[in-house]
């Protein structure tokens, strides 16, 4: 008689092979590995503002040349902002989000398999022309007509283009699958109302980025058909306009900046009771304020174009959205203020420093945002490094502050270890006056008339020291980052011992055993309130309950209000079709990127080869159905 | 008091950086009041709200995992939200949309006599006065004092205009005409450059704006309608018959000679200028003969051509160059 672990084990667990290490759709694997891929495009987007720093240290320099310079912050932005930013956040929503939610996999593991395969084979296809010195070089908002073939012609925006376009369709499925997930496969008692905060922005971001990508998707398609197939999309001497990209382009480049940064707060929402030992105060206003911070974001893409002539009642209009969506911002920092102040006892480890750091980040970006919506201000801001200042504020104090934090926090989680302590501290200190002594600078010198996205300047402008100060920031902040991987590496083999709740936490992923096994629960918990594991004891071991599921691949599904019972959902098995159906994409993408019908007549091909392998009847449950 | 203090951060010591407060115009000077105002703002949000945050974490951590106690939200805590998250910062707004508004007004176009058309070239600046029948480059006068306003266009790419102590920027569209006005209250020199990413040359895309005494302007203004002098000198008429016959004149212009295209800078007064190549380089004999050989060296990615002439051609070339007063 096996026990009911070795059973569900028997059933959950991939065979360790080379095919399963392809076929796996484990969403605790799949997460990690768009944790690990995410991370090493920060290193790359990093080595890439190094060498920035580096040329921009002293006036005149001559370390990089102008056309390498604009390749390298062409792909310092796109990588960070495409393959880091947004896919790091993916990583923790798949590895945590079935946990949190008393789930045993995504709702369509293979199409999560599928996001992995095309985000990693579209961020090769991106890092293709860097290897040639032929790398995408009209920033990562690629501006028409300067990004049309009369002025960029050769592969380096076809990189861009059409790396993106690939991404795009990864991103999609992604945002789908946490859809679904998020609405059908709570645990029974999980109403939305008692959801962890970070479903509310998880839900938010994939709703944004699935009515976002197709602004962005039409913008390339139409500069592909402007660059390669004649059309005229942005000529202005034939009846188009620049204007339109613009417009496509920040359509969805602005509901983007919320994608990158609300998970991360959904996140903060998570960690921050564990340290302050109570509840958060107003939950209902955080998921609110989540909710609606989504949706103002698609009312602001214009304050990007202040300068472009707009009418001006147009920017009164975008300047006052601007403003408005700050209010939802300031919501959720003055529930985490109630937070703190209504805690007796806050607890400050590592991950604590990292929410604390990233609150003053937050705070600075927050109001140089708010400034550079005041229309007149943004006449003398716009395209200066005021402005690279305030994003870099936003994202690396909004998205990189909170990953940092959710890696101590959650990598004890994934690996069983524990990061230590004090290497962290000196990692957030490190990190956190790298941070501040790189950018603020910048706020000064974009006031005293510094443009961006100069690869050079003359001496004798007021520029000069303040540029070297930077300069030094900027590698103090490298290291920074530097100790944080050293510390994860040391974890792996010296790291004490997580147990299930290293930090008492409230929510379901620390019910179990760290790291999880495969099929996450072996019992589906049943869930009463919004902390289930400060409020009751975790679901009794029940063997003639329904919700043991241990003779087939199977998790529960519920309703999508009050996560009421309603379903056995039978789980695909491991599938190679996924990374196969990726990888005709890639053919597809390579064979328009060398205008090779052939390569691409093959894609297309099998791309429909593998779609009908993917329905086909039975290759979902070769075993149920064998 | 904080404007000084602001004015001191952002003028750097040695004078004469384009800092946006460092007015020297009222439309700069109007978006530096703003900016001070917000700074202001900034600086009070700022500090309140960081001590709300981390003056509860000094004050009660001690470090303890112990199981949560029960715990819901009073009305006290939720007050905290709907005043700090909702009112407090809806007031605040309010007020930095109504300046700014009011602000904007202050931008509105006075009206002026006095015009120039700003064409962004990859990269360099054509100007233009289309009463006066004025072309130069990367340098424009205007009378102190005056209103002038500016159209801006793109023969190629956008570009943006941007002289910090006088303007905010507004960008030079393909196939759009942009409006704008400068206003320099005293004479002076004031640095202006592209501001929106153009190419590969888009650091080295610099002008100047001249604000000249009324008296000055009009002196100016006459020189640059008359045409090129015929040079006098053996070594310039040499060289004008260098520009005329060698690949110069396939690109730039100098009234009253054959050459007349307009694909490059109009040269007709080219040594009134205080630089060349879009402030790339003082304008001198050494430069202009660098320049000329190959300018790619100096700016690459130009889309001057190397001119390959041997050192006398050179020299009579500049010394023509030279008499383009």
């Amino acid at each position: 008689m096996t026990t009911r672990a070795e059973r569900l084990s028997a059933i959950w667990e991939s065979p360790p092979s080379l095919y399963s290490w392809f076929a796996t759709v484990d969403h605790k694997v799949i997460g990690m590995r768009y944790l690990v891929v995410a991370f090493v495009f920060l290193a790359l987007g990093g080595a890439d503002a190094a060498l920035m720093r580096a040329q921009l240290a002293r006036p005149e320099n001559h370390l990089v040349s102008p056309e390498t310079y604009n390749q390298l912050f062409t792909m310092h932005g796109t990588t960070m902002i495409f393959w880091y930013a947004s896919p790091i956040l993916s990583g923790f929503g798949n590895y945590l989000i079935p946990l949190m939610i008393g789930s045993r996999d995504m709702a369509f593991p293979r199409l999560n398999a599928f996001g992995f395969w095309s985000f990693l084979l579209s961020g090769a296809l991106h890092y293709i022309g860097i290897t040639q010195g032929i790398a995408p070089h009209t920033g990562w908002f690629a501006y028409t007509p300067l990004s049309e073939g009369a002025y960029s012609p050769g592969l380096n925006t076809e990189f861009y283009a059409l790396a993106l376009l690939f991404l795009t369709i990864s991103t999609s499925a992604g945002a789908i699958n946490f859809i679904a997930t998020i609405f059908t496969m709570r645990a029974p008692g999980m109403s939305l109302n008692r959801m962890p905060l970070m479903m509310w922005s998880t839900l938010t971001t994939s709703a944004s980025m699935l009515m976002s990508l197709p602004a962005l998707s039409a913008a390339l398609i139409f500069l592909e058909l402007d660059r390669r197939y004649g059309f005229h999309f942005y000529d202005a001497a034939r009846g188009g306009t620049p204007m339109l990209w613009q417009h496509l382009f920040w359509l969805f480049g602005h509901p983007w900046v919320y994608i990158l940064i609300l998970p991360a707060t959904g996140m903060v929402s998570m960690m921050l009771p564990t340290f302050c030992r109570r509840r958060i105060v107003g939950y209902a206003f955080v998921a609110m304020a989540t909710v609606s911070t989504g949706l103002i974001g698609f009312g602001v893409w214009a304050h990007h174009m202040f300068a472009t002539g707009l009418p001006h009642v147009a920017e009164g209009f975008f300047s006052a959205a601007s403003m408005a969506v700050s209010i939802p911002s300031a919501v959720q920092i003055f529930a985490w203020i109630a937070t703190l102040w209504a805690s007796r006892r806050i607890v400050r480890p590592t991950p604590m420093l990292f929410i604390l750091g990233f609150f003053v980040l937050f705070v600075i970006g927050g109001i140089s945002g708010v400034m550079v919506a005041s229309v007149p201000f943004d006449w003398q801001a716009h395209d200066t490094y005021f402005v690279v200042a305030h994003l870099h504020y936003v994202l690396i104090g909004m998205n990189l502050f909170p990953v940092i934090a959710a890696f101590y926090y959650w990598l004890p989680k994934m690996t069983g270890r524990m990061l230590d302590e004090r290497l962290g501290r000196w990692n957030f200190w490190v990190m956190f006056v790298g941070m501040n002594i790189t950018f603020f600078p910048m706020h000064i010198l974009g006031l005293r008339g510094m443009p961006r996205r100069i690869y050079t300047y003359a001496e004798g402008l007021g520029w000069d020291s303040l540029n070297m100060v930077e300069t030094i920031g900027a590698y103090i902040f490298a290291f920074g980052v530097l100790l944080f991987v050293i510390n994860v590496v040391r974890s792996r083999f010296r790291g004490a011992p997580a147990g299930d709740n290293p930090w008492q936490a409230s929510t379901l992923e620390w019910s179990v055993s760290s790291p999880p096994p495969a099929y996450n629960f072996e019992v589906i918990p049943v869930v009463a309130s919004r902390d289930p594991l400060w409020d009751a004891a975790p679901a009794a071991d029940n063997p003639g309950d329904a919700r043991i599921l241990d003779e087939r691949k199977e998790t529960i599904g519920t309703s999508t209000l009050d996560a009421e019972p309603n379903r056995r959902l039978l789980m695909p098995e491991d599938s190679i079709v996924p990374l196969l159906l990726a990888l005709a994409l890639a053919a597809v993408f390579l064979g328009l990127l060398w205008k090779s019908v052939l390569l691409g007549a093959v894609g297309v091909a099998a791309t429909l080869v593998f779609i009908v392998l993917w329905v086909w009847p039975g290759s979902e449950f070769p075993e149920a159905t064998a | 008091m904080m404007f000084l203090a602001l004015q001191a951060l952002t003028r750097a010591a040695g004078g004469g950086p384009p800092s946006t407060f460092d007015a020297a115009g009222p439309g700069a000077e109007s978006i530096a009041r703003l900016g001070t105002g917000l700074i202001i703002a900034a600086v009070i949000v700022f500090v309140v709200v960081v001590v709300l945050l981390v003056l509860p974490v000094l004050r009660r951590a001690d470090g303890e995992f112990t199981p949560a106690p029960e715990s819901d939200d009073s009305p006290r805590d939720l007050r905290w939200i709907v005043l700090g998250g909702g009112l407090v910062p809806m007031l605040i707004l309010a007020g930095v949309f109504a300046f700014s508004l009011a602000a904007m007004r202050e931008q509105r176009q006075p009206a002026t006599p006095y015009q120039v058309d700003v064409i962004g070239h990859q990269w360099w600046w054509e100007v233009r006065y289309p009463n006066e029948g004025v072309t130069t480059a990367n340098e424009i006068h205007i009378p102190a004092g005056r209103p002038v306003r500016i159209h801006l266009m793109s023969a190629d790419v956008i570009h943006s205009f941007w002289v910090p102590q006088l303007q905010g920027k507004t960008d030079a569209i393909t196939g759009q005409v942009n409006e704008t006005w400068l206003q320099a209250d005293h004479p002076g020199v004031y640095r202006g450059e592209c501001a929106e990413f153009c190419g590969m040359q888009h650091a080295k895309m610099a002008f100047v704006v001249v604000a000249d005494s009324p008296a000055d302007y009009a002196v100016w203004l006459a020189n640059q309608q008359r045409t090129a002098v015929v040079p006098t000198d053996s070594s310039a008429l040499i060289g004008q018959n260098v520009f005329l016959s060698q690949s110069c004149s396939y690109c730039h212009t100098v009234r009253g000679t054959s050459a007349g295209s307009s694909v490059g800078p109009d040269l007709t007064h080219l040594a009134s200028r205080r630089t060349i190549a879009a402030g790339t380089l003082d304008l001198n004999r050494g430069n202009l003969a660098a320049w000329i050989l190959n300018p790619d060296r100096l700016k690459p990615g130009t889309k001057m051509p190397p001119v390959p002439l041997d050192g006398a051609t050179l020299g009579a070339l500049v010394a023509y160059l030279e008499t383009l007063r």
